[in-house]
């Protein structure tokens, strides 16, 4: 079954009209992931074309879903009015938001999260991958992508991956997808501090999903939701995981690249999630090139 | 991005954080008509540099000490002329030390009693904590390790912002009454402003001090901020001092390199952060030690590989070069013709080992192999590591 979205989910692109958003709406239609619409502030009434695909742009999130029954929502939009554009995917009714944007100030973020307390939307991101369910044709086409992955190194399969890094997770699909797992769903969570899905949520949406048989948990230095994650796993987890934690020779107190990628006051050291982990009965990859081997030992598969 | 005791000052001053009169100086006699017209009494002179440690460094011409209690104005001047131009070796600065550009005169203050009182993002609550403690000067994580009751912590509602009753809580906490209770509300409050309207990720205060004749001070802070805000932020922007900066992670920014500088001698240049990250990890694992964490961004242009090799290449420690590049979108050929370039470019002559994968990688290792360059080609990441550490063994 996969989880979050199919091959059927209808997706919206917010920021469709720019470079970044239109590039990864047509490789996301070139995927065979129903793009039905995109919204722009002020250019309604135009449309995007790619191929034989006719995609309406609308001035709103609320006509676009009216219109075209989307949703789910990517967000392509400029850190200055990202925050804005999720929210008004929120207030629209959209289920699922996956924002791509880096860059969004923290303080936005702190506020979207409050006002989304209590609200069915979820929220996938900032500064993230995207989502991706393999489809089952060639180089896994007819999938579901949301963001920027690439496609074809993903093949359907039984693997749920959940990261906060994108090329980790893209290293992770393709060690997955050349031992012949493949991947029920890749869900890229983002490297800011605060942002929506967290490895806890994702792993509790894969340990309810049939189709998912093992789970790799990507994670990196700074905050504690690997450790929360490990903690909840190790008394309701049903399904053998594996992990990486990247930042093991990170110094400390230095921002390594990703917003969230900070050990500060010696908490969110790699070697405290490491042990966590492991405490959980988490197998944990030594280096990230032995991701898939790591996980097919703890699965059984190897 | 950090800034220095004196910038904290204006903003405290900005935003009515009370805190000691003082002026900052780039030259002794600017700095003995300040310390003039701050008056009589003892006043203290601080090497303005982004390094802790000052109070115990040592300046490479022989003078001891960062900061200094002075008792005239003419001494001021003197022991600022002794500071300024010349380098500052702390224990947080390294060997090279630092330049001191800059001193601040301020006033010396009488401490009755020392503070500590913080605001940080709470990452896992997703709001601003306060964070406060009786046992102020000394560091805070020992203090929170030996006697965890002595930390008093709120949490702050990020849509209701700071309410009375929350600084009512920690006023009483921290025992303040009558004046000074009134002094340090006001002192919360407008620091608590501060912090969100300059978009601040954490600032400390250590140590706030009450002095004897009941004001509430802060004596010293410290500032981060959240660099994503910083395009809404021109005067946090401007009190940026490149100086105190490594000119590599300088050179970095100006190309949208994500560079940092450490120790070892095995240079990468990687796609993405977490993949960096994890191509140190994988050097140390395999024995080597990285000498750079270095994220070129999804898609590296030829322009920014050659820069992030020449910035590689300033630190003299390098003896070999990982290239490790997971072309997801990115046409792997393409980054091949710029690697192939960029060494061209730079005549690089050090061992440098490729890791390509990911989209046409099959055409970008025919191009490497075609380059006529000395590059090692590596199958995956655990063969580059490998690779580059027996590369610089031998």
């Amino acid at each position: 079954m996969a989880i979050l979205v199919d091959e059927k989910t209808k997706v919206l692109v917010q920021g469709i009209t720019g470079g970044y958003g239109g590039k990864h709406a047509e490789l996301s239609i070139d995927y065979g992931t129903q793009i039905v619409a995109g919204v722009t502030p002020g250019k309604g009434g135009r449309v995007f074309e790619h191929g034989e695909v006719v995609v309406p742009v609308f001035d709103t999130v609320e006509e676009a879903v009216k219109q075209t029954g989307a949703t789910a929502s990517a967000i392509f939009v400029p850190p200055a009015f990202a925050s804005d554009a999720i929210l008004e995917a929120v207030d629209a009714g959209v289920s699922l938001v996956v924002a791509i944007t880096e860059g969004i100030p923290v303080r936005d973020m702190m506020k979207v999260k409050a006002a989304m307390a209590g609200s069915p939307t979820r929220l996938v991101g900032p500064n993230c991958p995207g989502i991706v369910t393999p489809g089952r044709g060639e180089d896994s086409h007819g999938g579901c992508r949301i963001g920027i992955a690439p496609g074809y190194i993903h093949k359907r399969g039984r693997v749920g991956i959940v990261s906060r890094s994108g090329t980790l997770t893209y290293e992770a699909v393709w060690q997955t997808t050349q031992l012949g797992f493949g991947q029920s769903t890749c869900v890229g969570i983002g490297g800011d501090p605060i942002n929506g899905t967290s490895h806890l949520d994702a792993l509790q949406l894969f340990n309810e999903d049939d189709e998912t048989e093992a789970i790799v948990m990507i994670g990196e230095i700074g905050g504690t939701a690997e450790e929360e994650a490990a903690a909840w796993a190790k008394e309701h987890g049903r399904k053998p995981i594996a992990a990486f934690i990247a930042g093991a020779t990170a110094p400390p107190g230095r921002r390594m690249g990703h917003a969230g990628a900070i050990v500060s006051g010696g908490k969110g050291t790699a070697q405290a999630k490491k042990e966590a982990l492991k405490a959980a009965g988490i197998a944990v990859a030594e280096t990230p090139a032995e991701i898939g081997t790591t996980l097919a030992q703890a699965a059984g598969w190897a | 991005m950090n800034i220095h005791e004196y910038q904290a000052k204006e903003l405290f001053d900005q935003f009515a954080v009370a805190n000691p009169q003082g002026a900052v100086a780039t030259t002794a006699e600017e700095a003995e008509q300040a310390a003039g017209r701050l008056g009589a009494g003892t006043l203290v002179v601080k090497a303005q540099v982004h390094a802790g440690g000052r109070g115990k460094g040592t300046f490479k011409n022989g003078f001891q000490g960062g900061v200094h209690l002075v008792k005239s104005a003419a001494e001021a001047g003197e022991i600022a002329g002794k500071m300024l131009g010349e380098t500052l070796v702390t224990k947080q600065t390294g060997e090279a030390g630092k330049r001191v550009r800059k001193v601040m005169i301020g006033e010396a203050v009488d401490i009755a009693h020392e503070y500590y009182l913080a605001i940080l993002m709470d990452r896992a609550a997703s709001c601003p904590v306060i964070v406060a403690s009786t046992e102020g000067g000394m560091d805070i994580e020992e203090v929170a390790a030996r006697t965890p009751e002595k930390i008093l912590r709120e949490r702050v509602h990020p849509l209701m912002g700071l309410q009375p009753y929350e600084v009512r809580k920690l006023t009483a906490g921290l025992g303040f009454k009558g004046e000074q209770a009134k002094a340090f509300g006001k002192l919360l409050r407008n620091l608590f402003r501060l912090f969100l309207e300059r978009d601040c990720s954490m600032v400390e205060i250590n140590p706030l001090v009450a002095t004897p004749d009941g004001q509430v001070l802060a004596l010293d802070a410290k500032f981060g901020f959240d660099d994503n805000a910083l395009y809404r932020q021109p005067e946090i922007l401007a009190m940026r001092d490149t100086d105190e900066e490594d000119p590599r992670e300088v050179a970095a920014s100006e190309h949208s390199l994500n560079y940092i500088g450490l120790d070892g001698n095995i240079a990468c240049l990687v796609n993405g952060a977490g993949l960096a990250m994890a191509t140190m990890d994988i050097i140390k694992h395999y024995g080597g030690e990285p000498a750079n964490f270095l994220d070129v961004g999804g898609g590296a242009t030829q322009e920014q590989v050659a820069a992030a090799f020449k910035i590689i290449l300033t630190d003299p420690n390098v003896k070999g070069i990982l290239v490790n590049i997971f072309g997801g979108i990115m046409d792997c050929d393409v980054i091949a013709h710029g690697v192939v370039a960029a060494c061209k470019e730079v005549g690089l002559s050090l061992p440098l080992v490729v890791r390509l994968e990911g989209n046409n990688v099959a055409a970008g290792r025919k191009t490497l192999a075609a380059s006529g360059l000395n590059l090692i080609a590596a199958d995956d990441l655990a063969d580059a590591a490998e690779k580059a550490v027996a590369a610089i063994a031998s």
